[in-house]
């Protein structure tokens, strides 16, 4: 009778244990967007009925449609992402993600999830970041400071223009924004998987947002799993302005910073180097 | 992939196997406890599939069903704003030439089906085989195996902000028509507001007919949407594709819509074979999010059109497409689609009018029956999903139509009504990027007031289950 009660109690013991444990789990696989707290549980019912087919039962960007993708679905169990606010090598925050999915991939499959309701989005959030224990271990990093734009200039879209040519932006990039550099074309990301620098002759949209701060985010976060670095270390906050304001001239988009450029160029092309290996400038 | 076969969900091939395997299984057991009691009377043909599915964008995109519909054929939000945005996901991968050339957006449609319609108090002659009368009041039904139409789907885009669709449909004899053929230019100097799409296509409503979720033949039309009157002339169907244009719009997310469509009065026949009239039609609608429940949408629509009474003849026959002496009738209503989790509502509600001339089928240089005033009537139903999962919905229905104004004076207030009733489940244990299977059973009855023979209400009734697929 007495081991019947032990072994009676040792069992229950047992489940408020792994009650205990499945909640302390369960707690930890939230987000936090904007006062909206997505939930893993949740999120991976939406997972499995938006995303599952490309990026996997197990988030491991192996889902059935994974072979006919280029480039490849995300794998989540690496906790590697693109785009954040993030420094590079830190996690992404939550608002990140969600805005990630919402607004989608150019040129990649990954359509823009906005028409789905804000606590899907946030459940999916959840539900990704239980892929890699990483979250469990880390904690995102702090956002990186973007300073207000500074007034366009010319002399800031030429200082743009010369950081492009010392940062060596145009070996990947090339010397006109084509993505057609001298190392374009051995380029890989993370998985060894051929991967192509921006075109900013296409005119679309960055993989990472549309706005000039999207763009500066970009410059001083890098986009970790791609040969994109960070420069946050290597220019001054205002210089991520000068280099955005010069990015911009070489999209084929109405953009103050065009029509100022195309003003000044008609004037005084002949004063530029171009853009290259070996001009020094 | 298979949600409820874990074990094979890696295994394409296994798990359709195992799906199949079960559907069959299961599908024979219900046609053997419910099947044979009844030859078939006449030849029943099921109307031609209603419903849009297309796996030829889950090919080219990837996704699966369940990205676009909450359960297909239905949209969900994704899907809507897929739709609206001109059938594109706005990734820069939309045009043609970043397909492989391999790829052609074409699928097909088609639902192998057993089926039992029923209607009660049909006149028929006392003695078979002897016409009467006298004639004696019975019951009529038939059942038996059958097939639905089939639809040979096509739709994507042309290029970048040019979208189409063109949709061959036949009848389950294999009689072809085109139920939707149009182009769209989308974003008119890049802007989501301004898309115009001329052909034929659905009439913009909130909730679709051609993408329901019933399949039956008393189930699968929507009665508020083709309910007409005793004698009325009126050809109109809210469910039916019309020819013409439409300026349509939307916000980023396709949470706020709107639409205007100028239409030929032919009710989408094609050889104009009415009049030279056009109808115009309107709607606008505004979703919300709900947070935990979902996306909550509202909206208004009007259809205003007006039909000929008359034609020009030769030798008293009617020259088609002269008709004249156009006689309006309008419909106007309001309708939702709400979300509570995993269950969905979607209540209607329309208020319709017939002249009199249309009501009565007096041609307007004729003299009206004494008394005789414009039809009006009410209609109004509520729908109920339950999504189990995406592979598993249970669907209901109550509809019911109503006179308030009987068009000839003396006609009792209640001829006509409807009360239409619908229940049925779809599994999908085939939902994958490339093709869908539904395993679809319904069941549906609908009870007319007046229709009886000698007198008395009508009650018309279908069993339905059939293999629901598209590749």
């Amino acid at each position: 009778m007495r081991l019947h009660a032990r072994g009676v109690a040792l069992v229950s013991s047992l489940g408020v244990l792994l009650a205990a444990g499945g909640t302390t789990v369960g707690s930890a696989q939230e987000s936090h967007v904007d006062g909206v707290t997505g939930h893993a549980a949740a999120g991976k019912k939406v997972y499995r009925r938006y995303c599952m087919l490309c990026h996997g039962p197990d988030g491991d960007g192996a889902g059935e449609n994974a072979m006919w993708i280029d480039p490849k679905p995300r794998d989540f169990t690496l906790a590697v992402f693109k785009c954040r606010s993030t420094p590079t090598g830190t996690l992404p925050t939550d608002e990140d993600l969600l805005n990630a999915m919402s607004r989608g991939f150019v040129t990649t499959n990954m359509p823009p999830w906005l028409p789905l309701s804000r606590q899907n989005r946030a459940d999916v959030v959840a539900y990704i970041k239980t892929f890699s224990p990483k979250w469990k271990t880390k904690t995102a990093g702090t956002p990186v400071p973007v300073p207000p734009e500074p007034a366009l200039t010319i002399q800031s879209i030429l200082h743009g223009r010369d950081l492009y040519q010392k940062m060596e932006c145009w070996k990947c990039h090339g010397s006109k924004g084509h993505g057609d550099g001298p190392s374009a074309a051995t380029l890989t990301d993370n998985k060894d998987l051929p991967i192509r620098p921006y075109d900013f002759s296409s005119g679309s949209r960055f993989k990472c947002g549309i706005t000039n701060r999207d763009l500066y985010k970009i410059f001083m976060t890098g986009l970790d799993g791609t040969p994109m670095p960070s420069f946050a270390d290597d220019i001054k906050p205002e210089e991520g302005w000068d280099l955005v304001h010069f990015l911009r001239t070489l999209q084929p988009l109405d953009t103050p910073e065009l029509a100022l450029w195309r003003g000044w160029f008609a004037s005084h092309a002949g004063e530029l180097k171009p853009i290259g290996p070996g001009t020094g400038q | 992939m298979n949600w409820w076969f874990p074990q094979v969900v890696r295994g394409a091939r296994s798990s359709w196997c195992m799906s199949a395997a079960v559907t069959v299984a299961c599908l024979s057991v219900a046609l053997a406890l419910s099947g044979g009691r009844s030859k078939a009377y006449t030849a029943y043909s099921l109307a031609v599939h209603k419903t849009k599915a297309i796996p030829a964008f889950a090919r080219k995109y990837g996704l699966p069903c369940s990205a676009c519909h909450t359960a297909w054929p239905e949209l969900n939000a994704f899907g809507q704003a897929f739709r609206d945005r001109g059938y594109q996901l706005g990734n820069d991968r939309d045009s043609p030439i970043w397909q492989n050339p391999s790829y052609i957006p074409v699928t097909f449609r088609i639902t192998p089906n057993w089926h039992r319609e029923g209607a009660t108090k049909q006149r028929l002659d006392a003695t078979p085989g002897v016409a009467g009368p006298p004639f004696v009041s019975g019951t009529v039904t038939q059942s038996g195996f059958d097939l639905s139409g089939m639809d040979l789907w096509t739709a994507g885009t042309i290029f970048k902000d040019i979208s189409f669709v063109l949709l061959p449909s036949s009848d389950n004899t294999g009689a072809f028509h085109f139920e939707s053929a149009f182009v769209r230019f989308d974003n008119l100097g890049h802007n989501r507001w301004l898309n115009l799409k001329a052909g034929k296509f659905e009439l913009d409503n909130l909730v679709s007919e051609k993408r329901f979720l019933f399949l039956s033949g008393q189930g699968g039309i929507y009665q508020s949407y083709h309910f007409l009157p005793g004698g009325d002339m009126n050809d109109f169907g809210m469910g039916d594709n019309q020819l013409g244009a439409e300026l349509s719009g939307h916000s980023e997310n396709s949470y706020t819509r709107y639409g205007v469509a100028v239409l030929s009065s032919t009710d989408g026949a094609v050889n104009l074979p009415a009049n030279q009239g056009y109808d115009t039609y309107f709607t606008v609608s505004q979703a919300i999010d709900a947070g935990k429940l979902g996306i909550e949408r509202v909206g208004a629509y009007g259809y205003f059109g007006h039909r000929p009474t008359y034609f020009q003849t030769d030798s008293g026959v009617p020259i088609p497409g002269t008709g004249t002496g156009n006689k309006p009738f309008y419909r106007i209503g309001v309708a939702g689609d709400f979300f509570f989790g995993d269950f969905e509502l979607l209540p209607l509600y329309m208020h319709a009018s017939d002249d009199k001339f249309l009501a009565t089928s007096t041609p307007a240089n004729a003299t009206l029956p004494a008394g005789a005033q414009n039809a009006v009537w009410n209609a109004s139903f509520l729908e109920a999903h339950y999504y189990v999962s995406p592979q598993l919905v249970f669907t209901g229905r109550f509809e019911t139509v109503r006179m308030s104004q009987q068009a000839v004076a003396g006609t009792p207030g209640d001829l006509g009504n409807v009360d239409a009733y619908s229940g049925g489940v779809r599994w999908y244990p085939i939902m994958f990027s490339r093709a869908g299977l539904s395993w679809h059973t319904e069941v549906s009855a609908v009870r007319t007031r007046g229709a009886a023979f000698p007198t008395g209400d009508v009650w018309t009734s279908s069993v339905f289950t059939g293999l629901d697929f598209d590749f």
